[in-house]
């Protein structure tokens, strides 16, 4: 299971980026941010709940896969 | 293009311009303390002294700029959306262009070598400077580098603060800007949906208490520092209205220097909590009733232009895209300090003939129209486009000064925005109807010049237009002003009006 970043709506603050345990997020090349799905785990052995998520400024842009 | 006042229009006044349609002046503006020389700490008053945001009288003189290097934020409040960007958009945490700290500090030189006004350089978004940290001071150690004679502040929500105080001291950031809605946490549940704080997202009452206690350590722990905090606060009708004097006098307590209630901005336009549910801002009387209650305890800042996280220019101008990424490509920046030294001394000199000229014509008041004028205190908007005088043609001004003058003297309480009036022949009535809302409760306004006109539909909403004190210094002229108008009500010849207020106008500065 892995979260994603809904490009329409994510506004390339970076909030989330240095708060996933898993370096899963990088910055696209029109300056938004995804999700790399292989290594994200939603945070489970770190946090209770998914960091990006829990940072992101954008009600359900950070969501389940 | 707006201009920056020039070293030759400070020292002579400058010119008006020509009525419409040729070009225009700058939309003046400020941010700060009114205290001068004689009323702070020689120690304060050399740090605040050419600081726009710090000293009002700073911000008829000086520039400042911000860099959008912080764009990630920990908390959310009802009175921010992240997600709009207008070119014609101006209010904080909404910027053009993200920078890198490299880029950004390129940017500072280019804009402090082409303008010497420019004495300061604030990190303020557009998210939370300290929710970037390593943005935020790999930007400041870049541009004490490369500018080193420029002043390094930052504007913050505060949660992260405490943690940063002891960098913030380190690379010298001497003022620091702690937005402060609320000390309780009832209050701030209805400003602050939720925030982020250690790995995870409070919300309501208790989001709110994290908040407040964060800022007023960070507040403590900065101010035994010696290091100057200023305190925004949004002022939100129905929500912290009242609730803001109790916040002025728990950040006085614990040191704040300045204290800077602003206008809730809350156009459904721009997607806010706030704006979509139909909270208002205040009126400006409004807003100036509750900065007076609080001028008592401290220093209130009444000329701030809330602006945008990569503004440009003196407080009220937007010069941000004359230095965009695009425009400064592959221009070579060479740093010119000696211009810079050479427009603080005019400054300095400029500085003391406005300030005995106010004392002079203070009191020449006194001893003329004390008498006769007894407690009456009239409010005066000024057409300026920097160095303290009236020097801007009224259909060219983007927003008026507004002085409280009294035999006592003239006190700076406000500015007021506006449409651009003059832009080339359409909408003239409409733009001179908004002009007149701004500045109803005005007895009159000092302009360098205006046309027959707009003169004649002022005169009829009780604003008199008066050009008789053409680059004269402001405070000067307004006591002029003054000292005829009580003559005139001895005489008969005006009826003084009371219980006007006026808009505050929301939304963006028209380019010019």
């Amino acid at each position: 299971m892995a979260y994603k970043i809904v490009a329409a709506n994510c506004t390339g603050c970076s909030a989330c980026e240095p708060e996933c345990p898993n370096d899963a997020i990088y910055e696209t090349k029109n300056g938004l941010f995804a999700i790399d799905a292989d290594k994200c785990t939603q945070c489970e052995g770190y946090f209770d709940e998914p960091q990006c998520a829990s940072v992101c400024p954008i009600d359900d842009t950070c969501i389940p896969a | 293009m707006a201009d920056v006042i020039s070293i030759e229009a400070l020292q002579k006044g400058g010119t008006a311009g020509s009525g419409c349609g040729t070009k225009g002046g700058s939309g003046k503006s400020s941010c700060g303390s009114a205290a001068g020389a004689g009323d702070l700490p020689p120690e304060i008053w050399e740090k605040v002294k050419n600081h726009p945001c710090y000293s009002e009288e700073a911000h008829h003189h000086f520039a400042r700029m911000h860099v959008a290097v912080a764009p990630a934020c920990n908390i959310q409040c009802h009175y921010c959306n992240r997600k709009y960007d207008c070119a014609n958009e101006s209010r904080p945490g909404v910027v053009s262009e993200k920078l890198t700290p490299e880029m950004a500090a390129l940017k500072v030189a280019a804009v402090a070598s082409a303008i010497p006004q420019m004495t300061v350089l604030g990190i303020a978004g557009p998210g939370d400077p300290l929710a970037n940290p390593e943005k935020t001071f790999e930007t400041f150690e870049r541009v004490a580098k490369l500018a080193p004679d420029i002043k390094l502040c930052l504007s913050t929500n505060g949660l992260a603060l405490p943690d940063h105080v002891d960098t913030i001291s380190r690379f010298n950031v001497d003022h620091v800007t702690i937005t402060i809605n609320m000390v309780d946490p009832e209050v701030g549940a209805k400003i602050y949906p939720w925030v982020y704080f250690k790995h995870k997202r409070y919300r309501g009452v208790e989001a709110a208490r994290i908040l407040s206690e964060r800022q007023l350590l960070g507040l403590e722990m900065l101010t035994e520092r010696g290091i100057l905090c200023k305190v925004n606060s949004v002022m939100i009708p129905g929500v912290n209205d009242e609730h803001l004097v109790e916040v002025n006098r728990a950040v006085k307590s614990r040191g704040a220097f300045l204290h800077n209630i602003m206008p809730l901005i809350s156009e459904p336009e721009h997607g806010t909590y706030f704006g979509l549910n139909g909270q208002r801002g205040p009126t400006a009387q409004e807003l100036k009733r509750l900065q007076d209650r609080c001028s008592g305890e401290m220093n209130m800042m009444r000329h701030c232009r809330q602006c945008r996280a990569d503004a440009v220019g003196l407080l009220g101008e937007d010069r941000s895209a004359e230095f965009s990424t695009a425009a400064l490509a592959g221009k070579e920046v060479a740093y010119n300090a000696e211009a810079r030294q050479a427009y603080q001394a005019v400054v300095e000199q400029e500085r003391a003939a406005r300030r005995s000229a106010k004392e002079e014509v203070i009191k020449e008041t006194m001893a003329t129209s004390a008498g006769q004028a007894g407690d009456l205190a009239i409010l005066v908007a000024v057409a300026t486009k920097g160095g303290g005088r009236i020097n801007q043609h009224f259909g060219h001004a983007k927003e008026f000064q507004v002085y409280e003058v009294s035999a006592a003297g003239a006190r700076f309480v406000g500015h007021r925005r506006v449409d651009l009036y003059c832009q080339g022949g359409y909408g003239e009535e409409e733009a001179l109807d908004g002009v007149t809302k701004a500045i109803a409760d005005c007895t009159a306004v000092l302009v360098a010049k205006i046309g027959h006109c707009p003169q004649e539909q002022l005169q009829q909403a009780g604003i008199e237009a008066v050009t008789a004190y053409a680059f004269e210094y402001i405070e000067t002229a307004a006591l002029r002003y003054f000292q005829g108008y009580v003559e005139r009500l001895a005489t008969g010849e005006v009826v003084h009006g009371t219980g006007r207020d006026a808009l505050i106008r929301q939304g963006a500065y028209m380019a010019s």
